[in-house]
Parts: structure tokens; C-alpha cells; sequence
């Protein structure tokens, strides 16, 4: 069974979908939750059309019916986990009647799900930004695990959690320890004895203090805490939530370095451009898929003009910065990462060439990597610490629906697109629709508009006017826009900058907005 | 384990193989066009049929499971003789010119004659639009064939059915063997069957999603990139000048395996690897068409973004 | 933008099928997924609908019918391009099938061609099942009942293309035991037929137990009439040693050219058949029987839908039938214009809603069949004998005919007879004895088509055979469905092979390559022939077909040519 939660994979996780198809086709059951009946919903055996931002409230309510009916897994539940009392007790809150009032669900359907959930032999649950872009992302994913300890659909073949990466490398990065709180292979900044050991392979001290994610660091620039950036890979002057005022937080810092392989409209703003390789096909490295494999990427083209490597620049400004390490090669490079990273360890440049890719963790060149995680949780005695159920309320998306707002504005992504549209804006697809703002046919009625009209979309921080498309996966009060027009559709100047104190997510899925058609 | 006998040799192989399994195992690969390791068998070409002991008729290798005690022949004069009118069928009606060169090495190694039906007819201009179980009246002087006219409806593909035998692989990879997008079949009926749309529009006005898992798996060069097309029709095409390199699509977080086919420093085609078992050789359109930012659009370090997509546009 | 239907389109889909999904709440809950997408069966009902009622399918219809049962819009072009009985173009609503087949073509069928053949709504068609009245027109009409004009004159069609309407005459029938009834009961009542005899055998049946009734079908030694003869009872036996769900599947697509018997027993005695299916669905423990007819026998379908109602209404379909605690229930499927349709497994994809192409065996039917399950799939004719066997017992079934041929035969006798018809026979009778029986030939032999096209040509050297499946093999001969048409010296045979030769390019499904092209070079190679014939080359492809194609129908479509060839009438062989 799979619980497709907040995910519209077929248009953004395609060859993954493939997967998921194939397993529809064996036999397996899918529920798909999304406000939108999107293209992945149509192969759902149900489709529930949740509210934006309410998901704490149905997987709460799942979870109270799972346990009223005696369905949860005790004996895991004794074994593998705590808090599960503080559970019980929260849930309570969340009968079927007050589920539905929230989530707009018939208590029937959240019924059904959880006793199928709770009743399937194995169970997954894949989500992906409609979880995970909100201001209490971390909670709604903390729900979503808690349903998991509750049934015992972790750490087994075929059960378990599935967060789908939106990028080839955004679990790479994390692994890499480019996140604020972690060296690479996930070890503590903050824990001494780790620190040290990296401290002693890598020759130099670590500033033993975590730094600011993405959303601090903006927060640093307005309070001038932050007045330098170097920028790798990165374009928030078009992918920030309240685009308006990054843009303006970016133009007063003193000194910007950019390095790109485009001249962004981040990179226009920059005081020194870093014209740099593309990391996929113009040079050599790794990345880590959402399935933790770790696959090699390889130079198929020169790159063009001046550009060079990530990996050569960031060595020459280590060198220009009196730290040099000289030039290492991509394999040299990730040896010193196999030594500092435990779980990478076995990962030979060989061996992910023989194998198509390890899985992590992989201790050692003997290892095969592992096809899933957590089974230390099946172990007896259990392995390592038990997994704490963590209770999570659910609270209201911060930009509330009112009178002059009244539309709940979602994103997501077109098949044929990615991101802000820099690299998939380059090719001529024939699928491709543009920016648009879609909305049911009930509200096009109500608004006067056709497809092809332009209205004009207000949130409390902007307007913009977009050429409208009916779509029959909305219901009425909902709308959609992709975010890879900025040229045309800047949705991002419309959503709001309110955002995930734990995970540093900004909540791009759920805009308070007006409607308005343009010359009527 | 089984026990099968392949000619005269005795092979063991695990239940769930098949004859071609078999056969391969011990280095007598045979020849399949409709095969694929990555589709569901269809048993359609009948290339591979084999003599097996106790059956009327011969059977498809890549199909039939092996049993304990089955006696095949590979090689006997009644194999021998189908798979040359067989490929005598195909090279008579098809343009074989750009399938893969072991085609052409069958037909001679078969000695197939596929002239010896007559010269071959005149292309035509309704195959999509025959109706089951009425034809034009031969005069048999000449040999019927599928020639009609390219069709290029996009930017992205075109579709040369001149060149289709009908192996169903593209239908399988568009439908519920891979993409599940479904936007092609068969339609009509026996030698005016044909691949096909609803109501044969044009593919931007179908289902279709560019995902370019049908030219995957197309063994014939009918269904083509249109870029490996123009190259082609201009005799730029230098597949021995080409470097194939493999590395992961940068669209999401999936972890798909891309051979970039790279000529003259650009990348004129993308395929993935079908013994990788994220893909299975499929991709989706970003991954396979979605590089046209890397290719030279002049400095994209210096030129601003919007011309850059401007000119990769007009590519 | 997706075409949509037009209003009329919309309600013939919306009375013919169900919308798969459901809503529970706009906007917030649809059922869908697997239980919606098993609606696809519905898919070739749904086309027929359409075609029957508006005359033609369009975009918009073809869109609507897509959207209810969650078919890709490719693939249900792929299926009703797939029929020659369905037109994706739109046409006049009356549209004459006139058949210029090999029974037909000289007896008639020609003039009409000449005559009203240019017209839009004058079409040529494949064997109408009707050749012992010749010329046959089907008169397809949007919006009323279809029906066929025997001893059509061009007169009658171009009347018919005007809104007349005509009667079908029946056909001449002789015969004791399984058309005892035809032509003496009303086909219509279902008393009438229980006061017949009817209905003894499935109550007899359940006395003795399913596994009782499968040994006395073993013992009968009753072997199928479709042309395969394969023995019916252990067929059963196999399916009922698998696991249920099965399917019992009465296979009424009688397609062979020069064939009709199937329907004469259909037509005539319609309750027969269904008394037969229930007794074979009791026997081998399946729970639902099709009936797959061909599309262009419009009375015997309605007949068949009327006396399953009947049945239905009494009792004898639905739950517990006749108290005996057995569930069955048949449901009627109607072919749109598919010879290949009867081979067996083309049959199940037809019902399944795929295009009918025959699969690749093994697996066989009994263990993989209809929607993947254990079926028992038989003929008419097959099924008919069934009640015998049960009241009579199978060791007096099976003393009828020959030891190896057991029982009576149907033979359609069409062509230069003097009484053309149905004529039922005890196995073991000569070719000559059953001409004799209607009346002789008329004029001077030259050969006679015996088993239809899938059959062959032989000349008056055969008149001695005796009709039993084991003389006809020993005499390199087959039987098929029964066919016997008779060619007197004023045919021209070459133009018979000819029509023969391009019926095969018609109907071959294209799936596979040798018959695919095959068919296409056979026909070719009999079309130049001028004088003389390539008789060699017409060897080898003839090997290859068989050797080579999945299916029956490849392998015997050259067959029928070469036997044309070894009797000369394509000219000297080279």
C-alpha cells in the first residue's frame, strides 16, 4: 500500500511514479492526499482532497482511529518506541468530526485510509514539498513518521518513509555536510569527540558552533548581522518566498561572490561572478539520490568559455585564502570524504561504478549498502535508542483566508519544468503551458474568466497578472501556479516569507489571495 | 534447476527461464526484434522461433518457458527456413536501413531473398486510414510495403513508420511497461495495422509527454530524436566520432542514469542505460530532452539569462 | 482541446456504461484506481453501442466512452479500428454489407457490387453465415435493429437502403437429435421448449454431481466441432481442477466462410444452448458464461438475449437454479465484424476490451483465460451434444458414429447443391451421402471447399471420403466446421481463390509477422498468377505460416491456396 502524501510524483518524480506503477500493478492500493486531484491522483484506488495546511489534523486523526479500533502495533510499539502515552492522549483532540472540519475529509475516507494503512502487509508513505514547504514542515513530517511507529511500517522490505528530493543532490548535500549543524555523514558540529576526529583528518579546527540555514541567514541580512555571501548554485533573488524582499536584502550586502553556471538574476546583482561548470555533464563528482545512492556524475563536454569546476574554483579561493589543499581530482577528493564520513567509507570510485551506485550506509568496501534503513528497529534486543513518538498539533498556514483574501493559492511543479525554469526553460517542449494561475471551473464561472483571460492574483504582498487555465483537479476556493515563470508568472513575490523555525523551509504551498479579472 | 537439451547440449537452467535464457547461457544468443529484457514479451517478430521436440509448430525462444526434458533445435532446416521468410517478410515491406546492423548480418546469414516477391510498391498516403477488413485489389506485380511519409509534428520526435515492424515495444514502453502514458497502439488490421494516436492526431495534440521512452526502445529507426534526424538528413550524423557518457539527470532527486551521446562538443542525444535498475532505460522529458542549457549558446557566464533561454529556444 | 459528444452520443454512453470513478464528495474524495479501471471490458459493448445507435464513432464519442471507463483514448482507437463493423468515420445510417464472399460472389453477390456498388453505403463484406441463400446483405442501421436480406437482389438492397425492411427466410435443416427442435418450436417460448424435453438434462445433471457429468462427457468421446476437435470432457475436466474463479465461454463467432450452423441451432433453438452452458458451468464449476456471437447474426442475438431473459425470469439463470444451490448466470457479448475473433484467445481479449489478437499458447485457456482464469471455452455445435450425453448416457452418445468420431455432425452444405442447408449426420456417413441428402450437385463437380477456408479445396476423387475426423486426416483433409460447398465446372475457381487468398489478407489481425505479410505476399502471388502459378514460393510461405504464426489462423491461411494449386485450378505450378 502507499500513502502518496503531498506529492504530485508523476509530474515531478516521474521515473520514481514509474516504480510506484508497477507496484499499482502488482496489486498495490494507493491513497493519494493532495488538495488537488492532480495527475498522480488519477491512478489513486482514492483520492482524498485534503485543505491546504491541514495535514497534522488528518494524520492525528488517523492515528486516533488506528488505535480506538485496536489496530496500532503494540508489541513494536513496547519495543522499538517511547511517548507513546503523550500520543494517545494528543490525538484524542482529533475525532473524525473535528478531522473533517479542518481538513474538509469525510470522516468516512480518513476511516478507511487509516484501517487500510493500518491493516496493509506493507506500507509506504512518500511525500514531498506538499509536506515539507510549510511554516511547521518538520511537524508535518514528524505526524507522518508518528503514523509509521504506530503501525510498525518502518525499518521492513517494503514498508516505510519516503521523502522524495525535488534535486539530484539535495540529499547529497546533507550527506556532504553542507547543512549547518552537521559535518559530513551527519556527525554533530556540536559533539566534541566527533568534531575532533574530523578536526584531525582535515588538519585544521571547525568553528564548534552550528551556522544559519537559508532562512536565518536572510533574517541576519535584515538585522545587517550578515553583510557577505558567496553563493554557489543557488538563485533566491527568484526562489525565495516574498521574493521582493530577498531581492532588496541581496542588493544592500557589501559584497556578493556568485557562482553559477548562468548569470541568474542573483548573479546579476553580484559584485564578482564565478563562472563555473555544469555539475552534471561538464564535470566529475558524486551524487546522492532520495534513495541515499550514491552515483558518480561525469564530463561529457568542455565546459564553455572561462567556466571551470566547482571544485577548482573552491580550491583556488582555498588557495587564494592562504588555506590551499592543493588541486585533487574528484575521486581524490571524495577518498577524503570516505575517510572523514563513515558511512560512505566503502564507497570506492570502483565500486559505484561495478554496482550502479551504494546505497548508504556502507561501511566498507565489503558492504553493499543497504536497500533500506532503520531494521535496527526489528532487532531483539533493539539496537541503539528507541524512536520517540513526537506529538504534533496542527496550527493554520500563518497567511489566513479572509474576506479580501478568500482564495487558497498552492505550487507545485509541471512535468516539463524545474524550479525557477533557468535550466528547463531552455528547451522547446511541446507540453509546455506556461505560467498560468489555475483555477476550478466553478470559480472561472463565478470570476468570468476563460482560459487564456488574465487575472489579476493579490496576496498581502503583491499582485500579479497571470493568464488564467481551468483545471478539473481544483475545487472551488483553490488555485495553482507553478513556480517556473518567474519572467512571466512570478509567483514568488506573492507568497509569504513565513517559515519553519526547525527546518528553515519557507511556506511557499499555502498564499492567502484575491482574484480579479483583468479589463473586465 | 531444469535440465533442457539445446542442440544436442544439455543445459541447466532455474524455473521461471526461458528457451532464449537457455540459449544465451550457453552462447547461442538468438535473433529477437520485438524482445526486450525490459518489456513483456509479445512473441510477435518470430524471429526467434526454435524447434522444440513434441510441438507442431515452432516456438518463440523468448517466450517459452523451459521445461525438464525439453529438446530444442536452434539451427534446424525448419528454424532456418521460417526466420529467412520471416526477415524475407520484413525487409520486403520495411525500410531496414537504420536498424541495427546484426538485422542486416540475419538476413544474410538466413539468405533471405526479400526481392524475390517483386519490385517494391509505391509509397502510399492512407495507411491511417484503411478500414479493418477492406483493401486495395492487387494486382500482385508488385510487393505491398509500409512506405508512407515521415511524420514531424514536434519539435522534439519524429516518427518515420516506413521504417516499423510492428514489434509493439514502443506501445509497451509508452503503456503500462514503463511511462503508463498510453498514447499510442496499434490500430486497424493486418497488413494495414499500424501504431498510431486516436484518430491519428498529431502528437502534440495526444497524450503524448515527450518522454522519448518509445525511440528507447525503437530497434528500427523509426521513431527518432529530431535532432539524430537532421543530423542525419544533412549527413552530419558520425556515430563513430560520438562519446557516450554516462552520469545522473540533475531534475530531481531520483537518481536517473543518462548516456550522454555527445558529438562536437554537444550532446545530441540521451538515452539510459536499460541494465540500471532506476531507469530500466526510461526517462522523462527533462531528463531526456532538458539540456539544451548546457549546449553553446555563447558565454553563459556573461550573457544574461533571458537571451541565453531566447537563443536555446531557437536551437 | 478534447472533443466532446454530442448530446445524442452522450446518452447511448451514459444508458450503456457506468461511470468507473465515483464521487463521494466534489472536490474532496473519488474512488478510483484498480476497481474502476476493471470497467474495461465494457469498452467493445460501449463501441457497439454507439456504432448501432448513432451509425458511426466519433472523436467526441470515442473521448466520453474513455473518460467512464478510464481507457486511454489510443487504445480504444486501437480496439474499434480493430472491427470492420465499426466505422470511426461518419457514414450514412443505413449501410449494406453485401456479401461478394466465396459462396456468395458468383451466385449473386457481384451483381449487386456492379449494380450499387459505388455507392457510400454499399459495402463489401466477408462470409454473412448465410450460403445456403446467397447473395447475403447485412443492413447495419443507426438507431433500429440490424437485419440480413436473403436471396438479396440489388432491387431489395437499394429498397432496403431506403428504409424497407424484409424478413429472413430460415434455412433448410434435416436432421434428428440436435435440430430435432430447430424449425418445430417457437424459439421464443420458453415452456414450449421444457415441454420439448428441455430442461431434463440440467436437472439430471445436478442428480449426478459435476464430477459424474464430466465422465460421461469424457466417455461420450464428444470432440469439438470448432475445428479443433479436441475432446471436450478432458478440456472440462482441467478446468475444474483449477481454482475458481473459472469461465465458461460459448464460442458463437462462426466466422469460417461457407459456415451457419451455429447459427441455425441459435436461431432455432436458442434455450438449447443456454441449457447446454449451464450444464457445462455446473460441470466445471464456473460461476458466469459468455456467449461471444458474431455481429453480423442479428436475429440469433436477439433470440439469445430474449431467452436468457426468460431464463432468468424462471429460474433457471441467477442463483440457485432449479434449487440445486448452483450459481449461474450468462451474459451475451456481440462481435463487431472479426473473423480472427474466434480463435479462442482472441475471443477473451475481445471480451476483455483489447484489440482480438490471439495469444501466444501456452498458457492454455483451461489454466489461463478469460480475465486470466481457468475457461472452458466451446463451440455451439459442442455444447449442443451436452444434454444428450447427460440424458442418454456417454457410452450410448458414444456409440453413435465411428469409435474415434462419435455422435452426429452438422454439415453446411451451400454451392451447387439442389437443397442447401444444415444437414445433420451420424460420423461415418460419405462425403457423397451427405450431397446426396441435399439433393445432389448440381451440374458438373469440379471440387468441393470442405472445411472452409481454413479447410481445402478437393476434387470428385474425395466424394468417397467418409466424414469422420480420423478418415479425414488419413486423406490429409479437414473437416473444420463442417463446411461442404460445392463447385460446379460454370464457377471460375481461380477467382474463388482469389477471394479466398484476399479474405485472409482481411482478417489476419497483424500481430504477427508471418501472417501479417504472409497473408499479403499469398495473396499477391495467387493474384499474378496467370497461367501458371509460383507454387514452390507458395511452399515455402505456406511453411512458414505454420511453422511461425501464433495462431490458427496463419497457419492454415496458405493452406487452402496450395490445395487449390494441387487441383490446377491457378494453372501449371513453377
Amino acid at each position: 500500500m502507499i500513502l502518496l502524501w503531498g506529492s504530485n510524483a508523476r509530474a515531478a518524480h516521474p521515473i520514481f511514479f514509474h516504480h510506484v506503477l508497477r507496484g499499482i500493478h502488482n496489486g498495490a492500493r494507493m491513497y493519494c492526499i493532495d488538495p488537488r486531484r492532480s495527475e498522480s491522483a488519477r491512478w489513486a484506488d482514492v483520492w482524498l482532497g485534503i485543505d491546504v495546511g491541514s495535514d497534522i489534523a488528518l494524520a492525528n486523526a488517523m492515528g486516533k482511529v488506528i488505535i480506538d479500533r485496536g489496530l496500532h502495533n503494540d508489541q513494536f510499539i513496547r519495543h522499538a518506541t517511547t511517548g507513546f502515552d503523550d500520543y494517545v492522549q494528543m490525538v484524542n483532540d482529533y475525532p473524525l468530526g473535528r478531522a473533517t472540519e479542518i481538513t474538509g475529509i469525510p470522516g468516512g475516507a480518513i476511516e478507511e485510509m487509516a484501517i487500510a494503512y493500518a491493516t496493509a502487509e506493507t506500507a509506504q508513505i512518500c511525500w514531498t514539498l506538499g509536506i515539507t514547504e510549510h511554516h511547521n514542515a518538520t511537524d508535518n513530517v514528524l505526524a507522518l513518521i508518528n503514523l509509521a511507529l504506530l503501525t510498525g511500517h518502518v525499518g521492513r522490505y517494503g514498508s516505510g518513509l519516503c521523502p522524495l528530493r525535488g534535486q539530484n543532490n539535495v540529499q547529497g548535500g546533507g550527506d556532504m555536510g553542507a547543512i549547518p549543524n552537521k559535518l559530513p555523514g551527519f556527525q554533530d558540529v556540536e559533539n566534541d569527540e566527533l568534531r575532533a576526529r574530523v578536526e584531525g583528518i582535515w588538519g585544521r579546527s571547525i568553528p564548534p558552533k552550528r551556522g544559519w540555514h537559508l532562512t536565518q541567514m536572510f533574517e541576519a541580512m535584515e538585522a545587517g548581522m550578515l553583510r557577505g555571501l558567496y553563493v554557489i548554485g543557488e538563485n533566491p533573488a527568484e526562489s525565495e518566498a516574498d521574493v521582493n524582499h530577498a531581492r532588496k536584502l541581496l542588493d544592500h550586502l557589501d559584497f556578493m561572490v556568485v557562482q553559477d553556471i548562468f548569470m541568474t538574476r542573483t548573479a546579476e546583482r553580484a559584485d564578482v561572478v564565478l563562472p563555473s561548470a555544469a555539475d552534471w555533464c561538464e564535470s566529475e563528482g558524486t551524487v546522492t539520490s532520495s534513495e541515499r545512492r550514491v552515483q558518480r556524475v561525469r564530463k561529457a563536454l568542455d565546459p564553455p568559455g572561462e567556466a571551470r569546476t566547482d571544485l577548482d574554483i573552491v580550491s583556488h579561493m582555498a588557495e587564494a585564502m592562504g588555506g590551499g589543499w592543493g588541486r585533487p581530482s574528484a575521486e581524490e577528493a571524495w577518498d577524503e570524504l570516505r575517510r572523514v564520513s563513515p558511512m560512505h567509507a566503502g564507497m570506492a570510485y570502483r565500486r559505484l561504478d561495478a554496482l550502479g551506485g551504494i546505497q548508504w550506509p556502507c561501511w566498507n568496501e565489503d558492504h553493499p549498502g543497504e536497500k533500506f534503513i532503520h531494521h535496527r528497529l526489528w532487532a531483539d534486543p533493539l539496537v541503539g535508542d528507541p524512536v520517540p513518538f513526537i506529538p504534533t498539533e496542527w496550527v493554520t498556514p500563518v497567511d489566513r483566508l479572509t474576506q479580501d483574501y478568500p482564495y487558497r493559492l498552492t505550487t507545485g511543479r509541471h512535468l516539463d519544468g524545474f524550479n525557477t525554469g533557468v535550466q528547463s526553460g531552455g528547451f522547446d517542449s511541446p507540453i509546455r503551458i506556461g505560467g498560468t494561475l489555475d483555477l476550478s471551473s466553478e470559480d472561472a464561472v463565478r470570476l468570468g474568466v476563460n482560459d487564456g483571460d488574465v487575472v489579476r492574483v493579490s496576496s498581502r504582498r503583491a499582485s500579479i497578472d497571470v493568464p488564467a487555465r481551468v483545471d478539473e483537479g481544483l475545487r472551488e476556493g483553490l488555485v495553482f501556479m507553478t513556480l517556473h515563470y518567474p519572467e512571466t508568472a512570478d509567483v514568488n513575490q506573492l507568497t509569504i516569507e513565513a517559515w519553519d523555525p526547525k527546518s528553515g523551509t519557507a511556506e511557499f504551498k499555502a498564499t492567502a489571495v484575491r482574484l480579479e479579472k483583468v479589463g473586465a | 534447476m531444469i535440465d533442457i537439451t539445446i542442440d544436442g547440449e544439455v543445459v541447466q537452467v532455474v524455473s521461471g527461464s526461458t528457451l532464449l535464457d537457455a540459449c544465451r547461457l550457453i552462447g547461442k544468443d538468438q535473433p529477437t526484434l520485438c524482445y526486450l529484457e525490459t518489456l513483456s514479451p509479445v512473441n510477435v517478430c518470430r524471429v526467434c522461433v526454435v524447434e522444440l521436440e513434441g510441438s507442431r509448430t515452432l516456438v518463440p525462444s523468448c517466450s517459452r518457458m523451459a521445461e525438464s526434458g525439453m529438446v530444442v533445435q536452434t539451427d534446424s532446416e525448419r528454424v532456418r527456413h521460417s526466420r529467412k521468410v520471416v526477415l524475407e517478410f520484413l525487409a520486403s515491406s520495411v525500410d531496414l536501413s537504420l536498424a541495427g546492423s546484426e538485422v542486416r548480418d540475419w538476413l544474410d546469414q538466413y539468405e533471405a531473398r526479400p526481392d524475390r516477391f517483386g519490385p517494391r510498391a509505391a509509397p502510399t498516403g492512407d495507411r491511417d486510414r484503411r478500414h479493418a477488413g477492406h483493401h486495395h485489389r492487387t494486382t500482385g506485380s508488385v510487393a505491398e510495403t509500409v512506405q508512407q511519409s515521415i511524420k514531424i509534428d514536434n519539435p522534439l520526435y519524429v516518427r518515420d513508420y516506413s521504417r516499423c515492424i510492428l514489434c509493439y515495444k514502443c506501445v509497451e514502453a509508452c503503456g503500462e511497461d514503463a511511462q503508463n502514458t498510453f498514447a499510442i497502439a496499434v490500430a486497424g488490421r493486418g497488413f494495414d495495422a499500424r501504431i498510431s494516436t486516436e484518430f491519428d492526431v498529431a502528437l502534440p495534440e495526444s497524450a503524448c509527454v515527450y518522454c522519448g521512452n518509445c525511440i528507447g526502445v525503437c530497434p528500427t529507426g523509426a521513431l527518432m530524436f529530431r535532432s539524430e534526424h537532421e543530423l542525419r538528413q544533412a549527413e552530419m550524423w558520425e556515430e563513430e566520432r560520438q562519446t557516450v557518457t554516462r552520469t545522473i539527470c540533475s531534475y530531481c532527486g531520483v537518481g536517473c542514469n543518462l548516456d550522454l551521446h555527445v558529438q562536437d562538443n554537444r550532446i545530441e542525444k540521451v538515452t539510459s542505460p536499460q541494465d540500471h535498475d532506476v531507469t530500466s532505460g526510461h526517462l522523462c522529458i527533462k531528463g531526456r530532452f532538458g539540456y539544451e542549457y548546457v549546449q553553446e549558446l555563447g558565454d553563459l557566464a556573461t550573457t544574461p539569462i533571458d537571451e541565453v533561454l531566447a537563443r536555446a529556444r531557437q536551437h | 482541446m478534447a472533443a466532446e459528444p454530442t448530446p445524442a452520443e452522450r446518452a447511448v454512453i451514459t444508458r450503456s456504461i457506468p461511470e468507473s470513478e465515483t464521487v463521494e464528495v466534489l472536490g474532496r474524495v473519488v474512488h478510483g484506481g484498480h476497481d474502476a479501471r476493471q470497467q474495461r471490458h465494457l469498452l467493445l459493448p460501449a463501441l457497439a453501442a454507439v456504432q448501432s445507435e448513432i451509425g458511426w464513432v466519433s472523436p467526441g464519442a470515442l473521448n466520453e466512452i474513455c473518460r467512464r471507463l478510464l481507457v486511454p483514448p489510443a487504445e480504444a482507437y486501437g480496439v474499434a479500428t480493430f472491427y470492420a463493423l465499426i466505422s470511426i468515420e461518419e457514414r450514412p445510417p443505413l449501410v449494406a454489407h453485401v456479401c461478394d464472399d466465396i459462396a456468395c460472389r458468383q451466385s449473386g453477390g457481384n451483381e449487386i457490387l456492379s449494380a450499387l456498388g459505388d455507392r457510400l453505403d454499399v459495402i463489401t463484406s466477408p462470409c454473412l453465415g448465410q450460403c445456403d441463400q446467397c447473395p447475403v446483405v447485412l443492413m447495419q442501421r443507426a438507431g433500429q435493429d440490424d437485419f440480413v436480406i436473403t436471396a438479396a437482389t440489388s432491387a431489395d438492397v437499394a429498397a432496403a437502403l431506403n428504409g424497407a425492411e424484409s424478413a429472413t427466410t430460415p434455412s433448410h435443416v434435416e436432421g434428428g437429435r440436435l435440430l430435432k427442435r430447430v424449425g418445430q418450436v417457437d424459439p421464443g417460448s420458453l415452456a414450449q421448449y421444457r415441454r420439448e424435453g428441455g430442461y431434463q438434462a440440467l436437472a439430471r445433471a445436478f442428480e449426478l454431481g459435476a464430477a459424474a457429468v464430466i465422465e460421461e462427457v469424457k466417455m461420450s468421446g464428444l470432440m469439438g466441432r470448432g475445428g479443433a476437435a479436441f475432446p471436450t470432457g478432458i478440456k472440462w475436466e482441467a478446468v475444474a481442477r483449477e481454482p475458481a474463479p473459472r469461465y465458461l465461454v460459448c464460442n458463437a463467432d462462426e466466422s469460417e466462410p461457407g459456415t451457419f450452423k451455429d447459427r441455425v441451432l441459435m436461431e432455432g433453438d436458442p434455450f438449447s444452448v443456454l441449457e447446454s452452458m449451464t450444464i457445462a458451468g455446473f460441470a466445471t464449476g464456473s460461476s458466469r458464461g459468455y456467449i461471444y456471437i458474431r455481429g453480423e447474426y442479428p436475429l440469433a442475438f436477439h433470440r439469445l438475449e430474449t431467452a436468457i431473459a426468460a431464463c432468468q425470469a424462471n429460474g433457471l439463470l441467477g442463483g440457485d437454479i432449479l434449487g440445486s444451490g448452483f450459481d449461474f448466470d450468462i451474459e451475451i457479448r456481440k462481435g463487431q465484424g472479426a473473423y480472427i475473433c474466434g480463435e479462442e484467445t482472441a475471443l477473451f481479449n475481445s471480451i476483455e476490451g483489447f484489440r482480438g489478437e490471439p495469444r501466444q499458447k501456452p498458457p492454455f485457456p483451461v489454466q489461463v483465460g478469460l480475465f486470466g482464469r481457468p475457461t472452458a471455452i466451446n463451440n455451439v455445435e459442442t455444447l449442443a451434444n451436452v444434454p444428450l450425453i447427460v440424458l442418454e448416457g456417454g457410452a450410448a452418445f458414444g456409440a453413435i458414429g465411428t469409435p474415434d468420431s462419435t455422435g452426429t455432425r452438422l454439415f453446411c452444405l451451400s454451392g451447387d447443391v439442389v437443397r442447401p442447408g444444415v444437414y445433420e449426420v451420424a460420423s461415418g456417413v460419405t462425403l457423397r451421402n451427405v450431397i446426396d441428402l441435399a439433393g445432389g450437385i448440381e451440374g458438373d463437380l469440379t471440387s468441393i471447399l470442405l472445411g472452409g477456408a481454413a479447410g481445402s479445396f478437393i476434387g470428385p476423387e474425395h466424394l468417397d471420403l467418409r466424414l469422420t475426423f480420423e478418415d479425414a486426416r488419413a486423406a490429409g483433409v479437414s473437416l473444420g466446421s463442417g463446411v461442404i460447398m460445392v463447385f460446379n465446372s460454370t464457377r471460375d475457381m481461380k477467382d474463388l481463390v482469389r477471394r479466398v487468398a484476399r479474405f485472409f489478407r482481411d482478417e489476419s489481425c497483424g500481430q504477427c509477422v508471418p501472417c501479417r505479410v504472409g497473408t499479403a505476399r499469398v495473396e499477391e502471388a495467387v493474384a499474378r498468377a496467370n497461367g501458371s502459378i509460383e507454387a514452390s514460393l507458395i511452399d515455402e510461405l505456406d511453411r512458414a505460416m505454420k511453422d511461425a504464426s501464433i495462431c490458427g489462423l496463419g497457419h492454415t491461411a496458405a493452406a487452402v491456396v496450395r490445395s487449390a494449386i494441387g487441383l490446377g485450378v491457378l494453372g501449371e505450378s513453377r
